[in-house]
């Protein structure tokens, strides 16, 4: 019997070293200590903050949440603590961890994008910060910086002076063509891209003939959306020579493994976690034993294999 | 914890409300009253959210037969209103189910001695059973049960089995007063010598007039509020309800799943 190998599941993601390719989404991880009674923070690639801000946000009104098959609308509406209160109550906790933590961040204004850029720039326990130019259940900040080239690359470059940590650009694919988006990020100065986020979607009640949501609009996730966040990856990945995180309704480890083929150097849990609060480890353990089954020694190799 | 849960069994006990029993950890003998679980009710990706119900009730069972090990075991009442609910309901005996829980914050049990009065609105009575089992072992226990009709008036005999003295009104009169709780509510806290507290779950408008009640008489009063829910750990700030001093300037939500689901009636913000 032939012994069996342990796959090297290591990926380097702009200089950022991950134990493996499985990191959690922005807003679906809490800022990681809600995880730590069912993942052990130190199983997985790496943990995303939920979106911070200048100053704590209320988010938006309830219901915030509704189901549609195979998925979820949310419009929470980057409901945050803030950058201070995450410096003073939740850095401290992170510190603890041995798992690269990215900021995902946002502002109202490029002005402040660049501030938070260059507040979480100062966070030793930071690795990498995640630009969220995407959100689509709030008018200012977000997604009107994200469907618009020119905007999005004015808010990278001021982004890029403001930090020397490795910088990604979360993605929104509420656009016609996201890889002009992705092109205009990278020529910025982005060390990586992250997509999709959330698409946009409604829900109505019937019979009260209203929306579901507060909001009106949410934005859309689960494994609904995975054939739409695929084909965005596969040609981003084809377009670009920057690391694509992948993220769109991944809930095991094949959905992952399926994302590197189309071109992704590591992969975002998101929804999932919501329903297993241990996918994000689980997830990393079946690719792990997925590439034993396939005889794969290195999960790099996957990166972009896709033959087509 | 995370754990599978096999049922013992699934039963309409009023027209279109369920009791399910199912085996529990050990460790849950310990779920405070007000506590929930997220059921995830299929494997399947459709329904894709856990659902999140309140803890009926928890105790050990015993297996008939000789030489069997007690299982502990947890309750759960719940109306059919959706998609998951109503596939929970096809559910028979040695079905799995994947639940998280219990979670959240439960009920303060109060001063001993003084009377409780508990207030429930329909499917509201869920948690309030294994809460009123904990008030009687050292206070004087009182129910107010209310609902649309005599079906949704539920598990009366149970409450009453406790030695929980039980009013119960309904608004199309079929049982009990003809009327709102709230109004039995109102009298006997007119009738009242000395402290009491007042414990609530049911519908929003039932709770906001029972803060106010309980407001008005300077009683303390724990509500239990229900919220849509994606994760129930307090990652995807879905069930927030808002606290005492929220305003858009300076927000103050609470989660329901994590901050409660059991809230002093002051913290939170209610309508006038």
């Amino acid at each position: 019997m032939k012994p069996v190998r342990i796959p090297d599941m290591t990926v380097t993601l702009a200089g950022i070293p991950l134990r493996n390719p499985v990191m959690t989404a922005s807003g679906t991880f809490g800022y990681g200590e809600e995880f730590a009674g069912y993942v052990d923070l130190e199983s997985i690639g790496a943990m995303v903050t939920k979106g911070l801000s200048l100053k704590p946000r209320a988010g938006n009104p309830t219901p915030r949440i509704v189901e549609t098959p195979g998925g979820m609308l949310n419009a929470i509406g980057l409901q945050n603590v803030g950058i201070e209160a995450f410096v003073t109550k939740k850095v401290p906790y992170l510190r603890g961890i041995d798992t690269p933590v990215i900021a995902n961040f946002f502002g109202n204004t490029i002005d402040e994008y660049a501030e938070m850029a260059m507040r979480l720039d100062e966070i030793p326990e930071v690795a990498g910060l995640e630009v969220n130019i995407s959100c689509p259940n709030v008018k200012h900040g977000g997604i009107v910086f994200g469907t618009d080239p020119g905007s999005a690359a004015s808010v990278v470059t001021a982004c890029r002076a403001a930090t020397r940590k490795p910088l990604m650009v979360k993605l929104s694919p509420n656009v016609t063509d996201v890889v002009v988006m992705a092109k205009a990020c990278e020529d910025a100065g982005a060390d990586a891209l992250s997509l999709i986020n959330t698409l946009t979607g409604m829900a109505i009640d019937l019979v009260r003939r209203r929306p579901v949501l507060a909001n009106i609009t949410g934005g859309f996730s689960g494994p609904a959306i995975k054939p739409i966040a695929l084909r965005m990856v596969w040609q981003v990945a084809k377009a670009v020579k920057v690391p694509i995180v992948g993220i769109g309704g991944i809930m095991n480890a094949v959905d992952a493994l399926e994302f590197m083929l189309a071109g992704a150097t590591a992969i975002q849990v998101g929804t999932a976690s919501f329903i297993n609060p241990g996918a994000s480890q689980k997830i990393a353990e079946d690719m792990q034993e997925w590439l034993v089954e396939h005889d794969i020694d290195d999960v790099k190799t996957l990166i972009g294999a896709l033959e087509t | 914890m995370q754990f599978t849960s096999l049922i013992i069994s699934n039963i309409e006990v009023s027209p279109g409300y369920w009791r399910m029993r199912m085996t529990a950890p050990q460790d849950f003998a310990s779920a405070e009253p007000g506590q929930f679980v997220m059921v995830r009710v299929t494997g399947a990706i459709d329904p894709l959210l856990r659902r999140p119900f309140g803890i009926f009730d928890v105790g050990t069972y015993l297996p008939a037969q000789s030489g069997a090990v007690a299982q502990p075991y947890l309750e759960m009442l719940y109306r059919v209103v959706g998609k998951g609910t109503a596939l929970l309901s096809t559910l028979h005996e040695t079905d799995l189910l994947d639940l998280l829980g219990p979670l959240g914050k439960g009920f303060d049990l109060g001063t001993p001695g003084e009377e409780k009065l508990i207030v429930g609105g329909g499917v509201g009575l869920a948690p309030l059973y294994l809460l009123a089992k904990e008030l009687v072992k050292n206070s004087k226990v009182r129910l107010f049960a209310g609902g649309r009709t005599r079906d949704d008036i539920l598990c009366i005999t149970e409450f009453e089995r406790l030695g929980v003295e039980c009013y119960t009104a309904t608004e199309d009169g079929s049982l009990g007063e003809c009327g709102l709780v709230t109004e039995a509510l109102w009298r006997r806290l007119d009738q009242l010598q000395g402290g009491a507290s007042v414990y609530a779950c049911g519908p929003h408008g039932m709770l906001n007039a029972v803060a106010g009640i309980a407001a008005a008489r300077g009683i303390p009063c724990q509500v239990s509020l229900e919220g849509y829910m994606a994760c129930g750990v307090g990652a995807c700030l879905g069930c927030v309800a808002p606290g005492h001093s929220h305003s858009q300037e300076t927000p103050d939500f609470r989660c329901v799943c994590t901050e409660g689901p059991v809230f002093d009636a002051g913290e939170l913000k209610w309508r006038d």
